[in-house]
């Protein structure tokens, strides 16, 4: 019992590190309609950056950071400027290959600027097990992972805050909702788009500063795009709290699986059962747990 | 003026309703199939075949058949590369266990095995649309990967998880393995495709694909008219994938000679072949080979450009050239969102006019 518990548990944990890899991905759907497959790969750059500020430039860990949201947010601006622009209209999917191509030009840009070695990532983030846990419960848990997820339960509430309480929030809802009716009251969708587009910068700089401390920076980082997908999918493409419970959802299910069916045939079932747990889901819910309910009309 | 109709009368219904009604388009197509089966086979140097021929043709295959799925039933899928799989693999079994049937019987029966995996993973697309769906493929993409690699029995229990293809002949020519003649393979290759694409262009005016577009362009209507669903979109899903499963049967069997899922399937696979034919044109047969060649040939020349003509060293080439397809590709997208098939379009117009404007 306490071993499953413990599986959980680290679960729920890994769950949240998913979530907030989707999360920056629901932002720029909910606000543009452009599928991001790039999200991995804005990760991964912004953990380059941030170890490049630190370790080229020896600047101290507050203002790497702050440099490398400045970054993110002049690249988000050279994206809405360069890409989205002249995109304004087109199909979804045209779109989405268009961020594939962004991510391609992401990808090998950071590794021009700041080399494709695999890098330490060390901000002074707590980690290893946690002793208390260990003591009190017998449970191990990464305190990296606690901290993870605090981090995130924080950046959620300053999200829903933000979407709430601002002047900018209710017009990125208002974008969300309808981009002509926006339009036609007076919201610059330009504006909104380099906004949300910095908003996700930010929210990869946290996940790569997660997924960085955790496994180093380096090229896979950009994979954890492909483990956000059934995230997603599972949660809706358009909600907020739908991407950190299906991270939860999908976190656990797979950890679950991983220890309980994954030795019964061979192992290595990570990459495809949250896909599978995800599609599950959907051929109940077409749009996700939380997604909006597709209406169609002929 | 060089592509004027006028005078060109139709007696029959036959003539009227046929594949290039047009006169200028047959004489086109017959230059290009000339082209491809007697001069090319005639100049071309092991090398333009290896690199270039063999993988723009296999390619094309592919696109072609993720063309049908994509471009004229508008589902999109990014399962590509595990179909490509299946067809490798099935090709491998065949070939080691039933040799005496003959190459290309092996590669359509593969392409039928794909097709039945395919209409099982097309499933959820009577549920799901859109993103959702194109998420959900990738389901298929990562599962028959990983199958492919645990499961022993598909590469008959060879440590090394690698499948290699057993010699093989066609009219008593060798066209399996590096000591088979390149000309032969690419013989073999273009006829296959050449009839796939003739087979999807006439699919593609008929009944079966007139529901396809309707399904497109609205399923609900297309279903109100008395469309089936089930049937348009699962037969999509067959057709494409007997397509795909061929291309990979080819992939592994003639142009790689072996192969390892990890590797040569990959998701790249996938969104390479969705990249040629957005690049090319969806919903065109024409586009998928025009795709093909223009991602086929751009690494190479990017490659000759910095490599050869800048001395870069390769790592840095390997990035920049990255850069340059991801930059491309953008800018391509902004230009032309249509695809090369849509300036071919054009540029028959600006011919059918042409000098005069109007």
């Amino acid at each position: 019992m306490n071993f499953f518990i413990e599986v959980v548990l680290n679960g729920l944990m890994a769950g949240v590190m998913y979530s907030l890899v989707a999360l920056g991905f629901v932002l720029i759907f909910k606000a543009s309609g452009v599928f991001n497959f790039a999200q991995g790969v804005m990760a991964l750059f912004a953990a380059l950056t941030l170890v490049g500020f630190m370790d080229e430039f020896g600047m101290p860990v507050w203002l790497a950071i702050a440099g490398t949201i400045l970054v993110m947010i002049a690249l988000a601006w050279l994206i809405e400027r360069l890409m989205l622009r002249h995109l304004v209209n087109q199909d979804p999917i045209i779109l989405f290959m268009a961020t594939i191509g962004l991510a391609y030009v992401l990808e090998g840009l950071g590794d021009i600027l700041w080399g494709s070695d695999v890098k330490l990532l060390d901000i002074g983030i707590p980690h290893g097990a946690s002793d208390y846990m260990l003591d009190t419960f017998d449970i191990y848990i990464d305190k990296l992972e606690i901290f993870a997820a605090v981090t995130a339960a924080v950046m959620v509430a300053v999200l829903a805050l933000f979407f709430q309480k601002t002047r900018t929030g209710r017009a990125l809802r208002a974008v969300a909702d309808d981009h002509q009716a926006a339009l036609s009251v007076g919201i610059s969708l330009r504006t909104i788009w380099i906004i949300v587009w910095s908003v996700s910068g930010v929210v990869a700089l946290v996940a790569g500063i997660m997924w960085g401390s955790k496994s180093g920076v380096q090229f896979s980082l950009s994979l954890i795009a492909l483990k956000a997908l059934p995230v997603l999918i599972l949660g809706g493409f358009t909600s907020v709290p739908g991407a950190i419970i299906g991270g939860l959802i999908i976190g656990v299910g797979e950890k679950v699986a991983e220890v309980y069916v994954g030795p019964m045939v061979g192992g290595a079932i990570e990459n495809w059962f949250a896909y599978m747990l995800a599609l599950a889901f959907l051929l109940f819910r077409p749009q996700g747990l939380f997604g909006e309910r597709i209406i169609e009309r002929v | 003026m060089f592509y004027r109709e006028t005078g060109q009368y139709k007696t029959t219904y036959s003539a009227d309703q046929a594949l290039f009604p047009i006169a200028q388009d047959r004489y086109v197509i017959y230059a290009v199939l000339f082209g491809t089966f007697v001069v090319v086979p005639m100049v071309a140097n092991e090398y333009w075949i290896n690199a270039i021929l063999l993988p723009f043709l296999i390619y094309s295959l592919a696109a072609l058949g993720l063309n049908i799925l994509t471009g004229y039933c508008g589902q999109v899928s990014l399962g590509t590369g595990g179909f490509m799989a299946v067809g490798a693999f099935s090709v491998y079994k065949l070939m080691v266990a039933f040799p005496e049937l003959g190459f290309i019987t092996l590669v359509l029966i593969s392409g039928l095995i794909t097709a039945a995996v395919g209409t099982f993973f097309g499933l959820p697309s009577l549920r799901i649309k859109g993103f959702y769906l194109a998420v959900a493929t990738l389901a298929s993409q990562f599962f028959l990967v990983w199958l492919f690699n645990k499961v022993g029995w598909f590469v008959n229990y060879n440590a090394t998880g690698m499948i290699t293809s057993p010699p093989m002949t066609i009219f008593g020519v060798l066209i399996t393995g590096p000591s088979a003649p390149p000309a032969a393979k690419y013989l073999l290759c273009a006829s296959i495709v050449a009839i796939s694409a003739l087979a999807a262009k006439n699919l593609a005016r008929g009944r079966l694909g007139r529901n396809w577009m309707a399904i497109r362009d609205m399923d609900i209507a297309a279903e109100l008219i008395g469309v089936r669903p089930l049937r348009a979109k699962l037969s999509a899903f067959a057709v494409s994938s007997f397509f795909i499963g061929m291309a990979g049967a080819l992939y592994f069997a003639v142009w790689l000679g072996s192969a390892e899922p990890t590797e040569a399937f990959d998701i790249n696979q996938s969104f390479l072949v969705l990249f040629m034919i957005i690049i090319g044109g969806l919903g065109s047969v024409l586009g998928s080979f025009l795709g093909a060649a223009f991602l086929v040939l751009l690494p190479i020349l990017l490659k000759n450009i910095l490599v050869d003509g800048f001395g870069t060293n390769i790592a840095l080439a390997a990035h920049i050239e990255i850069m340059t397809i991801g930059v491309l590709i953008i800018a391509f997208l902004i230009i032309e969102p249509h695809g090369l098939a849509r300036l071919w379009r054009i540029a028959k117009e600006k011919l059918r006019l042409w000098p005069f404007p109007y």
